[in-house]
């Protein structure tokens, strides 16, 4: 199986005050393409500081992580924002919508960065409202949708560059039980079908019990093997 | 154009926030406009000033009264080719407040002295043979419908005839027009001759001097030995260019151009405060916001570049309303500051000041958003 994330003996640290706390120790990590990976861990555990070393938000103090077949370890800041905007689509907790913006225009923020002309950034964006359902409620302000709607938006947007990889946080950890089932569902649908790596960070039980495979970490390590079978 | 939408939701988050404080720029750039356009009008007559122009006038202060006897003896001061003379009448239309500028003149020499004053030949030479005739500024003929043949009556706050009233007549025989210096237009000049036999005091005595010389370049040796002429006696005189005459007449009525300054001055710091915390404000509650924008790719400058427009747009939309308001007023003032449109220069400064004031107040909050951690951004931390 070709390696979409690879992490090796990466090592982390955070100040906090004068302190310096190790938060990854030499974490192994290798997360095949297609696959939906759900990590889960106690808080405090590294679990999302992971996630943040694969989506290129921040960089490990010694280790490599390769994404998408780059060393993104070795990028500057500028050249990781770069990046990101080619390989990753985020999904947040609390979803980050732009609340000024209409469902559509909140999902065509990442297609500004590219050369599109106004037409295509709409087509796109009609295709990602397709798949993520909600094509009636493009014109609406995210005030103006539910919790899981909000969160249907937040995907489309982490999609509608077409990254091969999509890292979610927490994704459901906001919504009640039928509605984080259905967005779970969608996110195993574009897994299967639309052929995204997923990693997703999660307390929930049921939420890892959609994924592929279950990686625990806790005290800053990988307590699987974190090694694709 | 792409990112407008993005840059518009910014500013529109919180829409009363965005109206106050684009009403508290436009309020402030009408100040600046009014101020700074009636600035300009009292600084035109500066600007406008002749170089081959010098003023003699007394030497304790501008106030005080010559001999017109000097006159000859200044004509005689080599360099010298033309000498004229004015005083300063202090005259008001009805009601003091409707001040016109009035000076008693020698028909003969004050209109060559003066070639931007343009006025038909015809029209000098009958002031000339009308004692009582004056010749006014077109802007002061439209602004009183005065007409060419008619009587008007001008009151002086300084000048009693022998009848010990202030009440004096004028006819009209004459319209002038000073097209490089509009606000010369409000002004009206008579014969000295009826003002000299009708004053009750200081008979034989004119406010000041103004001479023609060769070369500007004998500017300084000129003035010297004039005053050097009537060095200790009893009206020394103090001799300058027209600019700095200008200038010192100006400043009785107050250093315009310092209070102007002052004002807006005061005006822009409070503003400075007012729009820097707004814009502070408006970036701190979108940290998370700017966070994702980083997230999903947008550079340091990029996100930079979005806080600077947002504040471009609010201090340019404010003050092109300000100044266009103050434009609008400036046809209602005409009769105060003596000019009717706001000079394009009072626009320039203006805009070039919001483009200033966008860029110091967004510049703080756009550094910060540039610089942030988006993992402590996203963290809540």
């Amino acid at each position: 199986m070709t390696h979409a994330i690879s992490m090796v003996n990466v090592i982390k640290h955070y100040r906090r005050g004068r302190e310096s706390v190790e938060v990854l120790h030499g974490v192994n990590l290798e997360v095949g393409e297609g696959e939906f990976v759900a990590i889960m861990g106690p808080s405090g555990s590294g679990k999302s500081t992971l996630l943040n070393l694969i989506g290129g938000l921040d960089r490990p103090d010694s280790g490599s992580v390769s994404v998408a077949g780059q060393r993104i370890d070795k990028l500057s800041g500028g050249q990781l924002t770069h990046w990101r905007a080619g390989h990753v689509g985020f999904v947040f907790q609390f979803y980050n919508l732009m609340p000024a913006l209409s469902a559509a225009a909140n999902i065509e923020l990442p297609l500004l960065l590219l050369p599109l002309s106004r037409v295509q950034r709409k087509a796109k964006v009609a295709a990602v409202l397709e798949i993520v359902g909600l094509s009636d409620r493009a014109k609406h302000k995210p005030s103006e949708l539910s919790g899981g709607q909000q969160q249907r938006i937040a995907i489309g947007r982490a999609l509608v560059s077409d990254p091969p990889i999509l890292l979610c946080d927490e994704p459901t950890g906001d919504l009640d039980r039928g509605t984080a089932t259905e967005i779970l569902d969608l996110i195993q649908l574009l897994s299967r079908r639309e052929k995204k790596t997923v990693v997703m960070v999660t307390h929930d039980q049921k939420a890892a019990d959609s994924a592929s495979r279950q990686l625990h970490v806790d005290k800053g390590q990988l307590l699987d093997a974190g090694i694709a079978a | 154009m792409k990112y407008f939408p993005l840059i518009w939701a910014g500013l529109t988050r919180k829409k009363l926030r965005t109206i106050l404080t684009l009403l508290s720029v436009l309020v402030a750039f009408l100040l600046f406009g009014l101020l700074q356009g009636v600035n300009a009008a009292f600084s035109s007559g500066v600007s406008g000033a002749h170089l081959d122009r010098l003023i003699v006038q007394g030497k304790v202060s501008f106030t005080d009264q010559m001999p017109l006897a000097y006159r000859a003896q200044i004509a005689a001061v080599p360099g010298v080719t033309a000498v004229t003379y004015a005083s300063w009448f202090g005259g008001y239309y009805q009601d003091p407040k409707n001040q016109v500028f009035s000076f008693p003149v020698e028909p003969s020499t004050y209109f060559s002295m003066f070639p931007e004053l343009t006025v038909p030949k015809d029209q000098v030479e009958a002031l000339a043979k009308t004692r009582t005739g004056a010749i006014i500024g077109k802007k002061l003929a439209d602004q009183y419908n005065w007409k060419i043949g008619q009587a008007i009556p001008v009151k002086s706050a300084i000048w009693t005839k022998l009848d010990g009233t202030s009440d004096w007549s004028f006819n009209v025989v004459g319209i002038f027009r000073d097209l490089d210096n509009p606000s010369q237009e409000m002004s009206l000049f008579f014969n000295n001759d009826y003002f000299d036999e009708a004053r009750s005091f200081d008979k034989g005595m004119v406010g000041w001097y103004t001479v023609r010389i060769d070369n500007p370049a004998h500017g300084p040796a000129v003035a010297a030995s004039i005053d050097k002429l009537f060095a200790n006696s009893e009206h020394e005189t103090k001799t300058v260019t027209e600019k700095e005459f200008t200038q010192s007449f100006l400043k009785q009525l107050g250093d315009v151009n310092f209070i102007v300054t002052s004002i807006i001055g005061a005006v822009f710091f409070a503003l400075l405060f007012l729009t820097g915390n707004t814009m502070m404000q408006s970036v701190r509650e979108r940290i998370p916001e700017f966070a994702v924008l980083k997230t999903i790719g947008f550079s340091d400058g990029g996100v930079l570049a979005i806080v600077l427009v947002e504040g471009l747009l609010l201090a340019i939309t404010g003050a092109a309303l300000g100044l266009a308001g103050s434009a609008a007023a400036f046809p209602l003032l005409e009769s105060v500051v003596g000019i009717a449109h706001l000079p394009v220069s009072v626009i320039a400064l203006g805009l070039f000041c919001a483009v200033l004031l966008a860029l110091v107040t967004a510049l703080l909050p756009g550094w910060r958003v540039a610089r942030l951690n988006v993992v402590d951004a996203l963290a809540g931390r």
